[in-house]
């Protein structure tokens, strides 16, 4: 059959049926499967046009030319002598201030939250289970709900901000610390062992030699990303940039909207390049 | 002829001594990294007015409100009482200290955890289709002119690095308070985010079927159908997956500036003091980011795992 030289004009319907019969992929998906997709298209359709309907999706159109009018707002900056820099540029300073004493001290605390968490150090499986789920409890909130609570416990200004990036983040870092512990090599520890040492000091010379390159490092990441998040606590009034953004917002000040958004891309990024080169020396000092 | 005891062999003097200043050396640098970031930590102590005294101050006033969210307001002058009870626990809604008194309110939260959810799968839904659609312009192996990439990565670049509560709350301005400023803010953010993370699929891509379908004729758009697209769709799905969860999350907070959700709501009892709703809304968040994040998982592996063994 390879061999032969296929004419067009000799094929007959009997060929046709006997290649369908053979290879009925070749003549297009089956009925049944052609059905199915078509189903599951329409199904898909019919969600989307009932998202449209709860959300009211048209306005999106309808209001673009408000849009248009907050952008034409937000590029002019014309006042820009006017500002009051040196209030902003303290916020932001208050922002990242945040950012580095909450993780820091997160991570402080984390550190023998992450041995009570690791296995190899408590084997009790009860007490593994409930340190791990209070982990998941910080974890799961997230800092902005934790920066509203405490907001509300101590009131407004940067210590709540501060409390809430600690609370999530000691609940980020415990648990990844603990992961850190748990991935150590064993011969170490039953080196230090031998020798007769304490529990205390076989953790502390043959566990921790092993994870503090990771911890310090996974800290510093935390402080960078947190550096990125605190900008947003002050929108519920837990301090730094965020606060100023919030009345500016509240002013229709869009061309300092526009301003302090670039200050924060700014300084994120500047503290991002910072963290990426101290983690890469730990790295390679390591 | 006296052998030297290995102590006192000139050569283990001078390994002691260049050990020592090593090791000297190692400690100094160890105490100056320590110094400065106590030091910065100190500084930004000072800039944030978090003081042990005041600390210390705030400790009761933080467990005094972490009690009212689990205890119930009590009537004049009585003491108050936990908001669960193991006697009452499963009686009606009348009854104080049950689960059904507690979570009284449970079909008000339920429409709004369920217009959360909504909120992060239009999001989603729009960030996948804008980040499918610039993910290939953003491709170097697929675009020659770099000046063409370098533009929309860029335009990436920006989407993601605006916050999202941020970009809602500026929203909420042109488009209401309510959760279309939302969806439009979660779904601008996923596809700069997303965008990102698709164009390093497709740059990482076998080329060869894409030069195939060049080779017959086929336009760029088909190059990238029949060449591209069938390649990349599998890792496309699953970033999209775990960027809804992280949506999900966001769309529970996102309501603080009054772009919909149950974080409006969340905000509204926070602000009203009404403790035993707070403590059930955030239960609740909890209950339903766990619940996704476990189900998407799930999805997660089923989908990557049938693609898996058919390619």
């Amino acid at each position: 059959m390879s061999d032969t030289t296929i004419r067009l004009d000799t094929i007959t319907a009997a060929d046709i049926a006997a290649t369908r019969a053979r290879l009925p992929a070749a003549f297009g998906a089956p009925l049944r499967s052609r059905a199915l997709r078509w189903t599951v298209g329409l199904l898909a359709l019919s969600y989307l046009l009932y998202l449209h309907w709860l959300f009211d999706f048209d306005r999106v159109f309808t209001n673009l030319p408000r849009v248009w009018v907050i952008v034409r707002l937000m590029v002019d900056w014309s006042q820009f002598a006017e500002w009051d820099h040196a209030e902003l540029l303290r916020s932001m300073a208050e922002t990242v201030a945040m950012a580095y004493l909450g993780t820091t001290l997160a991570a402080l605390v984390a550190v023998p939250l992450g041995f009570l968490g690791a296995r190899n150090v408590i084997p009790s499986r009860v007490f593994r289970f409930l340190t791990r789920r209070i982990f998941d409890g910080c974890r799961g909130l997230d800092q902005l709900i934790w920066a509203l609570v405490f907001v509300r416990a101590v009131g407004l200004g940067p210590i709540a901000g501060v409390l809430a990036i600690f609370v999530a983040d000691l609940g980020v870092l415990a648990k990844m610390f603990a992961e850190a512990i748990e991935t150590t090599e064993r011969k170490q520890l039953d080196g230090v062992q031998a020798t007769g040492a304490s529990r205390i000091a076989a953790l502390r010379y043959a566990v921790l030699p092993q994870v503090l390159p990771v911890m310090i490092s996974q800290t510093l990441y935390q402080i960078e990303s947190n550096s990125r998040e605190a900008t947003i606590l002050g929108l519920v009034g837990a301090g730094g940039i965020g606060l100023r953004l919030s009345e500016r917002i509240q002013i229709n000040a869009w061309d300092q909207v526009a301003y302090i958004i670039v200050l924060i891309m700014i300084t994120v990024a500047l503290i991002d390049s910072l963290s990426k080169a101290l983690r890469i020396r730990l790295i390679r000092g390591a | 002829m006296s052998t030297l005891h290995p102590t006192q062999d000139p050569s283990w003097r001078l390994f002691q001594e260049r050990f020592g200043r090593l090791q000297r050396a190692r400690r100094a640098e160890t105490l100056l990294l320590v110094a400065i970031a106590a030091l910065l930590l100190v500084i930004a102590a000072a800039y944030t007015d978090f003081s042990p005294a005041q600390v210390a101050a705030g400790l009761p006033r933080i467990g005094e409100y972490f009690g009212k969210l689990f205890s119930i307001e009590p009537a004049r002058g009585a003491a108050p009482v936990p908001v669960l009870a193991w006697d009452h626990l499963f009686q009606g809604v009348k009854q104080p200290q049950s689960i059904a008194y507690w979570f009284y309110r449970i079909d008000v939260y339920l429409v709004l955890l369920w217009q959360t959810v909504q909120m992060a799968i239009l999001a989603s839904v729009m960030g996948f289709t804008a980040a499918f659609v610039l993910s290939f312009p953003a491709t170097r192996t697929l675009v020659r002119s770099t000046l063409a990439v370098m533009a929309v990565r860029r335009l990436l670049e920006a989407l993601r690095s605006i916050p999202q509560v941020v970009l809602a709350f500026i929203l909420v301005w042109p488009f209401g308070v309510g959760p279309l400023a939302g969806i439009l803010a979660i779904g601008i953010h996923s596809t700069g985010a997303l965008g990102k993370l698709f164009s390093e699929l497709n740059e990482n891509a076998d080329l060869r079927a894409v030069e195939g379908i060049r080779a017959v004729g086929g336009s760029w758009v088909a190059q990238i159908r029949y060449g591209m697209v069938p390649q990349v769709l599998p890792g496309f799905l699953s970033y999209a997956l775990l960027r809804f969860e992280i949506n999900v999350r966001s769309s529970t907070i996102i309501g603080f500036v009054g772009a919909g959700g149950i974080g409006q709501e969340l905000r509204r009892v926070i602000g009203f003091n009404i403790y035993e709703e707070v403590s059930a809304i955030c239960l609740l968040i909890l209950v339903i980011v766990v619940v996704i994040d476990l189900l998407s998982e799930r999805i997660r592996h089923r989908f990557i795992g049938s693609l898996g063994t058919k390619a």
